[in-house]
């Protein structure tokens, strides 16, 4: 039922508008910018008409599975999904679609001057272009060459790209990923005491609320149990904030006395017992395997000053024991708002609702709860590293070093295997050198060696050492030198030549820099020439380099003759390199045709 | 094997020179007509002396570069008082016996100028300086000055740029003063690459002027002082296989060791020829003065 051509595609499928949905049967027919559903009862209103322009993408079910499959989705997340008879008539509407899809992407966009979209012969993600398209905005070196090349036709997509796949990364991966962390703020819940009236101030946020709720198990506990049942949630902060100033207070029996009247008040003043247990559990996932060694500093007990150098009243008044429950230890404190701080932030959810916060906390601990209690086989481990550990040392056989053989090879055939050669070689190593003929013997021009050294020894030194009109010209030659450096460099050792010229020289000099550079690239990338495809390509880079080379003749005329020295010495090496692809281009060519005459084949 | 923090250096201007005296018979022999090793070591004398009386706390240490071996013959801090250069006289001597005895009987025909072995003095001296850099607390700034005339020995490509890349990274510059016929290419790319000063003098008589102008300034001063620059430098590599300087060649794309002819094997990363996959792909190198043209 498919056209010869594959213009058009009629297939027999159901219309799904979920998975599970049986589906409306009818036909589709696929052309190459639209699709059409219409189904087999003429009164039922599934009926689809979408151009190829909207649909992004398609996903499909894999051969084999119960259903055949296609899904076809849009930009704003609508999707068709259409059910198969069998597999291999959605296979071919499928690759109809995806051609479907490439043709009216390439379509539907234009290509502007200024954003420079690529040229879709590859499948490419959106998130892909759409990086590309950032790096070229961004630089605009990158966005000239890549106009001047890709667009020119030089170069493909894919081949500019393929270089640059770090650059692509980079700014990738430039995104901030951190999330603002925890404030280390222990005192934001001081309240704001007015000096005239009697009035205490607290401000909650709900930043506040929620260390609140991690640091303080009861306190959240309290509020899911009591809010919204028992009273509102300003009354809720209001008694916890009565609660915190009593504790400021330092008034141990105010707090009791109060904690008596009031219940909901007496859960903020007494210790968290769900504390105490985390940190029992968390004491008893200690490893004993761990050899610390205490020393005098770690002797906490008998400092003269309590409490980790926390200064404590001298009159320490001993309480009843019914009064115990209500001191606040400043220490516990302090640590448990350490650990908080330091896990971080747990749960994603916004901070604006409260319940939902504690929710959300109480859930993670008891997740952590469930995966404590039922981590079985963790503890199985611990306990085998713990018998491992308590093995005594001298009674076990020595075991083999888990580790591969190193193989180094021996340095000396590697510097000097060559040393019988390198003496044949040395005629002809450095160019143009004056040949030191030595006509003496080794033993002759030891002795003469020894004699030098000896005559200085009995001589002594040469009184004056230097000739003075010798050392006059000695000097004048080297200022001269330097000055004259100075002159043709610059003052400044940062300065460049290309600073002296004019601006657009300066510009077009850079430019073919780059343009070269990326040319040669390519082209030595090339070879050795195997396919037709390089040779194309090949081809096509040498004659865009012999374009510039004109130009760069043109640039070294057009200077100011005094700058045409250093401009020619610049311009220079990039001739040379230009030379030296196109001998090897050329040498390649006949080497190529010289093979192709003697088989009438060619390649 | 951190380069030194500015808290440990003495004061700025006392330096550790490392002088490497290239004692290459053959060379001294073949260049004899201009100038003779006696007149360049009473030059060499007076320069070691005056160095030694720009600061109290100066050291000077000099190594002889034969063809056959190197060896220290002059350590200024040796002893407890700081010695006069002509003390490295007789060690001098006895080094070039030493060196004669290890060379082998048959070499006796000219085969032209054999390289001396710079790349072991110049080991010696970067070995010397590490030691220093572990002595103490505080050390003086190190500077290693060649005075080199023989023919550079491709063989030794690979060990001198291993050497200059150590300097480097220990930030001791590398000075070269060529009294031989030609430029040295691996000393152009070690004064370059380490920071130090080339230089060829044109005049031999007047080498001590020279010493004295350009390379007896301590390395705080060559800040705000001039001292005379290579237009250009040789950046030409030698090949591993062969050992030629090459221009244009090919790189293993694994341990980038440069071959003149297309290998099938890297000899230098390559242990089986099927676990090795090197790519050879053609480099060019050629004199990258122009990579200056980037900003």
């Amino acid at each position: 039922m498919a056209d010869k051509q594959q213009q058009v595609v009629v297939k027999r499928a159901r219309h799904k508008s979920s998975v599970k949905d049986p589906g409306t049967p009818g036909v589709l027919k696929l052309t190459k910018d639209r699709f059409t559903f219409m189904p087999n009862d003429p009164s039922s209103p599934v009926k689809h008409n979408v151009e190829f322009r909207t649909i992004k993408g398609h996903k499909f079910t894999k051969d084999g599975t119960k259903q055949a499959l296609l899904n076809l989705t849009q930009d704003q997340g609508g999707n068709y999904i259409f059910e198969f008879e069998n597999f291999p008539d959605r296979n071919v509407c499928k690759d109809f679609v995806a051609s479907a899809i490439a043709l009216s992407g390439e379509a539907g966009r234009t290509v502007p001057e200024k954003s420079a979209v690529p040229i879709q012969d590859e499948q490419l993600s959106a998130a892909e272009m759409e990086r590309r398209i950032k790096l070229l905005q961004e630089d605009s070196d990158l966005q000239k060459l890549h106009k001047q090349f890709v667009i020119g036709g030089i170069l493909s997509e894919a081949e500019f790209w393929a270089t640059r796949k770090k650059l692509l990364e980079q700014n990738y991966s430039r995104r901030p990923k951190q999330r603002v962390a925890l404030k280390n703020d222990m005192w934001s819940t001081k309240p704001l005491a007015d000096g005239q009236s009697n009035r205490v101030t607290f401000n909650l946020t709900p930043e506040i609320i929620l260390q609140i709720f991690a640091e303080k198990p009861a306190v959240r506990q309290a509020y899911l149990n009591f809010v919204p049942n028992k009273m509102t949630e300003k009354e809720f902060w209001t008694k916890y904030s009565r609660a915190e100033y009593l504790h400021s207070t330092k008034n141990v029996i105010a707090a009791a006395a109060e904690a008596a009247e009031d219940e909901e008040l007496a859960v903020f003043l007494k210790q968290d017992d769900m504390l105490v247990n985390e940190a029992r559990k968390k004491i008893r996932q200690v490893d004993p395997t761990l050899d610390m060694e205490a020393d005098e500093g770690d002797d906490y007990m008998h400092l003269p000053i309590q409490d980790h150098g926390l200064p404590r009243n001298d009159n320490k008044d001993v309480l009843d024991s019914q009064y115990e429950p209500y001191r606040r230890s400043f220490s516990q404190h302090l640590n448990q708002h350490a650990a908080v701080v330091l896990q971080g932030r747990v749960i994603d959810v916004e901070l604006g609702d409260t319940r939902s916060v504690a929710e959300a906390l109480a859930r993670t601990k008891h997740a952590e709860l469930a995966k404590d209690a039922s981590d079985v086989y963790l503890d199985k481990e611990r306990l085998e590293r713990i018998s491992r550990m308590t093995e005594i040392e001298d009674l076990q056989a020595p075991r083999d070093p888990a580790v591969a053989p190193l193989s180094i090879k021996d340095p000396r055939d590697y510097f000097d295997s060559q040393q019988a050669n390198a003496f044949s070689t040395l005629g002809d190593t450095v160019s143009g050198a004056k040949q030191l003929k030595c006509s003496v013997s080794t033993r002759e021009a030891y002795c003469s060696l020894k004699e030098c050294i000896s005559e200085i020894k009995f001589q002594g030194l040469t009184e004056p050492t230097i000739n003075s009109e010798v050392a006059f010209k000695v000097l004048n030659g080297l200022a001269q030198n330097i000055s004259s450096n100075k002159y043709h460099l610059g003052r400044n050792p940062n300065e460049s030549v290309l600073d002296s010229l004019p601006k657009i020289t300066r510009e077009e000099l850079l430019l073919h820099w780059s343009s070269i550079q990326e040319l040669l690239k390519h082209f030595w990338s090339s070879y050795p020439i195997t396919t037709k495809y390089l040779l194309t390509k090949a081809t096509k880079l040498k004659d865009a380099m012999s374009q510039i080379y004109p130009k760069l003749q043109e640039i070294k005329e057009s200077v100011q003759s005094d700058l045409r020295h250093q401009v020619s010495l610049l311009v220079q090496p990039m001739l040379q390199a230009l030379d030296a692809a196109f001998a090897h281009y050329d040498a390649d060519v006949q080497n190529r045709s010289a093979r192709s005459g003697e088989r009438p084949n060619g390649f | 094997m951190s380069p030194p923090v500015p808290s440990k250096i003495l004061t700025d201007d006392v330096s550790l020179l490392m002088v490497l005296i290239d004692s290459n018979p053959h060379f001294w022999s073949s260049i004899k007509p201009h100038f003779s090793f006696s007149k360049f070591l009473s030059h060499v004398l007076a320069f070691l002396n005056s160095i030694l009386l720009l600061n109290q706390l100066n050291q000077v240490v000099v190594i002889a570069t034969g063809i056959n071996s190197c060896g220290y013959v002059f350590d200024s801090s040796s002893g407890s008082v700081s010695q006069r250069a002509e003390s490295l006289l007789p060690k001098l001597e006895e080094f070039a016996e030493n060196d004669e005895s290890l060379s082998e009987r048959d070499d006796d025909s000219g085969n032209g100028v054999g390289s001396s072995l710079l790349s072991g003095s110049l080991s010696m001296a970067l070995c010397y300086i590490q030691r220093v850099f572990r002595s103490g607390p505080l050390h003086p700034q190190p500077r290693i000055i060649c005075l080199h005339g023989s023919p550079d020995g491709p063989g030794q490509y690979v060990a001198i740029m291993n050497s200059i890349f150590s300097a480097q990274r220990s930030m001791v510059p590398i000075d070269s003063c060529v009294i031989g016929i030609q430029h040295s290419a691996f000393l152009q790319q070690a004064s370059y690459i380490t920071g130090g000063v080339y230089l060829k003098p044109q005049q031999l008589d007047g080498l001590f002027q020279y010493l004295a102008t350009v390379f007896a300034t301590d390395l705080h001063s060559r800040n705000f002082l001039q001292l005379p620059k290579p237009v250009g430098v040789d950046f030409r590599a030698s090949c591993f296989c062969h050992k030629n300087t090459i221009d244009m060649g090919f790189i293993c794309s694994v341990c980038l060791s440069i071959f003149c002819k297309h290998q099938k094997k890297c000899s230098t990363c390559g242990m089986l020829p099927n676990v090795c996959r090197s790519i050879f792909g053609q480099a060019q190198t050629r004199d990258p003065s122009a990579s200056q043209q980037r900003k």
